[in-house]
């Protein structure tokens, strides 16, 4: 069932992405297929987290595979909840989402049977809100990097940046600044609760937490040099995108579990 | 009823001419009251590049010589500078207009508000009415399925629609003019309809700066005094015929204390150094810039326009099929009243035999025979519906009323 539920899934999103790019040279059709395919392929993904919810004993994301589908879920449904006034950030999200969506089921994340390493509330509320503000993270990282695309179409001139418009300047770096804002609380809990979970369990810290806490301090200073120092505009995206990396490398590039 | 339309517009009159046939909201109102008096229908649509009467009548000749007539009343000259279209031709041409397809900007999107206001003040009818809903329908469809109005067209809407692109609404934003001649003051109407605040005029004869602010409730500025007024300020449009740079990269980047800031240089010799562009979030667009931007979105309006051409002709083909279909309406009504006459006079004749029956009998039996003509007719009328979409509705229709013994006074 869940080998069934995944196909549709990244058939939807893989259209969707084909059709944002569609949609940035004219307006139309090709938006709202987008738009068809980001809410059919959230449907379906929903079922196949529903699926594997059902067939597993806990929680069943417990793999680094299993949680990059939770998260590329969580990424998704932040991006229906902003897309109105921003539809044209889906040219971002969209393809992003449908390859991540490839690794987790490379990686093995996307079936059923897969021995889940969290058994109990507290680590599930743990994973969850750490899964949570990552996935806002990568909707401010997206933004951001749209910011710097139409940054640099302003920059450099281009005759046909009436013809297609994006969002301004102004509003993706508010979104971003607002996705981080809602996001870091998200992490701090989540890492407050692993960490004072950890050292009482007697347990070392590790190479994710590790990053998670660099992670937690790039995307803090985002927030603290924004209220004090100004910070906006295009260092604001470059800062934002190395936060983005940094979740990247624990998503990613370093083993998900450190609990037993 | 058919279908008539009366008009000029900017394709076949000049200003001087259009002029003296525009008619205001009531005027309009009055007149399309007074075309509909003789028992049809009609719609008066004037804006500042056309006026058209549409108007629903049977006898479509006597239609168009009132039409006429009403206009030239108002510029006996007008009248070489008249268009006269008929039912469908008529019909594509009001789609044409309320996709913005006939407009001197094309895409623009006033048009549309003016349509509809145009038929809420008309007398209308079946005919119009419909012919109205489906062309307000069509522009809607066009604004949503192409890009045509979405791109401005001149170099003032430009520079306004980058400031948006920058600061997105801009309500709020905070405008320099730096000069205060005709340029500027075009630009910062662009601006203005767009919520921004005229904040600062600044001019190398104060005189004229103060004239043009107090027009804008903005604060009269000296050249010197530019730089003192660029960190609150978000947007700089300067358009002076000064013969080198008033304002340059070191001045700027001082000033603006890290805020973003969008510059637009209007004028030639330009009056604004290439190198604050260089700065970080500062964005310098000249003449040549926004010309470039207006000529790509004029080109790309032009593609759209054809995209735009084959809804508003789906659209209007819709209405070609509607119409044609009210050629065969009084033969199917006739038919289905003979049918339905039949009916009720075989159940009368048979009413010694219904009466024994209990009264869901009786509605059984009701319910069957109705139900047996509306089967009987479901193909011929689908048919003939067909048929007047195909041009052939007048002979069928003929047909039926022969075959069926349909009366003349039912027509």
């Amino acid at each position: 069932m869940a080998e069934l539920l995944f196909w549709p899934t990244l058939l939807f999103y893989g259209e969707a992405a084909f059709e944002y790019f569609g949609y940035a040279r004219r307006a139309g059709t090709p938006g709202r297929a987008a738009i068809w395919g980001v809410r059919l392929g959230w449907l379906a993904q929903t079922a196949l987290l529903a699926v594997q919810a059902a067939r597993e004993d806990g929680f069943p994301w417990g793999t680094w595979a299993g949680s990059l589908n939770l998260f590329v879920w969580l990424v998704v449904t932040v991006y229906l909840g902003v897309r109105k006034p921003y539809r044209l950030l889906g040219l971002a999200v969209m393809p992003l989402a449908a390859a991540l969506l490839v690794v987790a089921r490379v990686g093995g994340g996307t079936g059923v049977g897969a021995r889940s390493h969290y058994s109990n509330l507290f680590l599930v509320v743990h994973v969850g809100l750490v899964l949570a503000a990552f996935a806002g993270f990568t909707l401010a990282a997206a933004v951001s990097a749209f910011y710097l695309w139409q940054e640099r179409r302003l920059k450099r001139r281009e005759a046909t940046i009436l013809r297609r418009q994006a969002p301004s300047l102004a509003t993706l770096d508010r979104l971003a600044s607002r996705a981080v804002a809602f996001s870091l609380p998200a992490l701090t809990l989540g890492l407050a609760v692993g960490i004072a979970r950890l050292l009482g369990d007697g347990e070392r810290i590790d190479a994710v937490i590790a990053t998670t806490v660099v992670t937690w301090f790039v995307w803090a200073a985002y927030l603290v040099l924004r209220a004090t120092r100004g910070l906006k505009g295009r260092r604001a995206a470059y800062v934002a995108l190395a936060g983005f990396a940094l979740v990247i490398v624990v998503r990613l590039a370093l083993p998900a579990t450190h609990f037993s | 009823m058919r279908l008539v339309l009366v008009g000029t517009s900017h394709h076949h009159a000049p200003v001087e001419l259009r002029e003296r046939v525009a008619l205001n909201h009531e005027a309009g109102a009055g007149l399309a009251k007074r075309l509909a008096a003789t028992g049809g229908e009609a719609v008066c649509l004037s804006t500042c590049n056309r006026t058209e009467l549409y108007v629903a009548a049977p006898d479509v000749d006597a239609a168009e010589r009132a039409a006429v007539a009403a206009l030239a009343e108002l510029e006996p000259d007008v009248e070489p500078a008249l268009y006269r279209l008929r039912d469908h031709a008529a019909a594509l041409h009001l789609f044409r207009v309320a996709a913005g397809l006939d407009s001197l900007v094309p895409g623009e999107g006033e048009i549309l508000g003016q349509v509809r206001a145009a038929h809420d003040a008309g007398t209308t009818g079946t005919l119009l009415d419909r012919v109205f809903r489906q062309a307000l329908h069509a522009g809607r469809k066009v604004r949503a399925q192409t890009a045509l109005g979405e791109a401005p067209a001149s170099v003032s809407s430009a520079a306004a629609a980058l400031a948006e692109q920058v600061f997105g609404d801009l309500d709020g934003c905070s405008i320099m003019l730096v000069g205060a001649g005709k340029i500027s003051e075009q630009a910062a109407r662009s601006l203005l309809s767009r919520r921004a605040t005229i904040a600062f005029v600044a001019n190398r004869t104060l005189d004229h700066a103060v004239d043009l602010a107090a027009r804008f409730g903005a604060e009269p500025l000296p050249l010197e005094r530019l730089e003192e007024q660029l960190a609150t300020t978000d947007v700089v449009v300067s358009s002076t015929s000064a013969p080198g740079y008033i304002l340059d990269a070191e001045t700027v980047a001082r000033a603006r204390r890290g805020r973003q800031l969008l510059l637009i240089d209007l004028a030639v010799p330009r009056d604004l150094d290439p190198a604050i562009h260089e700065l970080d979030g500062c964005y310098l667009y000249d003449i040549d810039d926004l010309e470039a931007i207006v000529s790509e979105t004029l080109a790309g309006r032009r593609g759209e326009a054809d995209r735009a051409e084959a809804i508003v002709a789906a659209e209007s083909e819709k209405f070609r099929e509607w119409q044609a279909s009210l050629d065969v309406v009084p033969a199917i009504m006739s038919l289905r009243a003979r049918a339905e006459e039949i009916r009720e006079g075989e159940l009368r004749k048979a009413e010694g035999l219904l009466g024994r029956l209990d009264d869901s009998q009786r509605n059984a039996v009701e319910a069957i025979t109705a139900q047996i003509v509306n089967k009987l007719l479901h193909l011929p009328t689908v048919r003939m519906k067909q048929a007047a979409a195909a041009a052939d509705g007048v002979i069928y229709a003929e047909a039926v009323r022969h075959l069926f013994g349909l009366g003349e006074d039912e027509r």
